[in-house]
């Protein structure tokens, strides 16, 4: 048996998880203003994760279901061939183009 | 009443079997993973795997909760090809054992060409042996990449997609793991990988066939009650209790029986 979709209505939906959404979403406002306080040299905005996460944060404008699919793309590898040689145990979560072998 | 198959317990205290029991947790399935450091030798395997079989399943018996356990060498120790063939030679010894299931979790960590060689030789292995697999897809930017040569390296091995389970499928992987017949598990973290609430989405829009949750405890940031708490979130959502006992116990259930070694606590 297979259920589609979610059970409750928007308005449930709405009153169960707003809060938990809109303090994420402050995090994430409070974390890009950390960045720009932050000392260091070099342009914040070129770190391959933080432009793939304005990428992301345009996804969620966009009044088109799939966002988080979307989301998760654009922070994947999107090449197809293996790499010659593990350059690393762990993982960074986004994708660097310059690193790309 | 649930299942989790996939919990790493050698990294979790004896509070935490207490924990799942009195949540409701009948059986685990353990698979062979990455230490946390490079074991030095296949000695250090063969003494994993004993823990695996022999000490581990006589811990959870104590909670009563039935264990079992995959074997294999991960795709993070994977890139030294001399260790990884050493090791995939004592991986039979083993395979008899009452409480083996399979060949896992085995994949692919960096996508590098010797994770992808052992994997494949790992496929080869299950298949001689007729063995069942659990597969480990990479972490990350790294997750979609992995996956599809994950897929393609097992459509090349022609292996039964009924008996191999693609694991920590996310939003972007899992219609490429279902699709294509395989099942899919989806692991339950706290910061990477999936929530309770956004699994709950996935059995949404995906529905609820071949495929199933897991807690993935392990050594790092994860929660041995994440099971569940998915189903909690699926029960406050006010789905069917049919539903949340199909993919939090008849699924896992009729995947692993298919080994005819997996049994659970209640019979
Ligand atoms: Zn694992």
């Amino acid at each position: 048996m297979n259920e589609a979709n979610c059970p409750m209505d928007r308005d449930a939906v709405i009153a169960r998880y707003f809060l938990e959404h809109r303090a994420k979403l402050i995090d994430l406002a409070a974390f890009l203003d950390r960045i720009d306080r932050a000392g260091g040299d070099g342009a914040v905005v070129d770190d391959f994760r933080i432009v793939a996460m304005r990428k992301a944060i345009e996804e969620l404008l966009k009044h088109q279901d799939g966002r988080a699919r979307r989301i998760q793309e654009i922070f994947s590898d999107h090449s197809t061939d293996p790499i010659a040689e593990a350059p690393m145990k762990g993982a960074l979560g986004a994708f660097n183009p310059d690193e790309s072998t | 009443m649930y299942i989790d198959p996939h919990v790493h317990m050698v990294s979790r205290t004896t509070d935490d079997y207490q924990r799942m029991a009195l949540a409701g947790c009948v059986a685990i399935t353990e698979p062979a993973f990455w230490a946390g450091y490079d074991r030095s030798s296949a000695q250090g395997f063969f003494d994993y795997f004993r823990t695996l079989t022999d000490y581990e399943p006589k811990r959870a018996e104590q909670y009563g909760i039935a264990h079992h356990t995959w074997l294999c060498i991960n795709p993070k120790e994977a890139e030294d090809l001399g260790l990884a063939r050493e090791v995939l030679q004592i991986i039979p010894d083993f395979l008899e054992k009452p409480s083996v299931l399979g060949i896992g979790e085995i994949g692919l960590n960096k996508n590098s060409r010797n994770e992808l060689m052992i994997f494949e030789e790992h496929v080869d292995l299950a298949k001689r042996h007729d063995q069942m697999i659990l597969i480990h897809t990479p972490h990350l930017e790294d997750k979609l990449k992995g996956t599809k040569l994950i897929l393609d390296a097992l459509e090349n091995a022609d292996v039964d997609p009924g008996k191999v389970l693609v694991d920590h499928v996310e939003e972007h992987t899992v219609e490429l793991v279902l699709d294509r017949g395989f099942w899919a598990g989806m692991t339950l973290y706290p910061d990477t990988k999936c929530t309770p609430q956004r699994a709950a989405d996935i059995f949404e829009i995906y529905g609820q066939e071949r495929i199933w949750i897991n807690s993935a405890g392990d050594w790092g940031p994860s929660d041995p009650l994440a099971v569940p708490k998915c189903q909690q979130e699926l029960r406050a959502r006010g789905h069917f209790e049919d539903m949340i006992r199909k993919v939090s116990y008849d699924n896992p259930f009729n995947f692993l029986s298919q080994s005819g070694k997996f049994r659970t606590s209640i019979g």
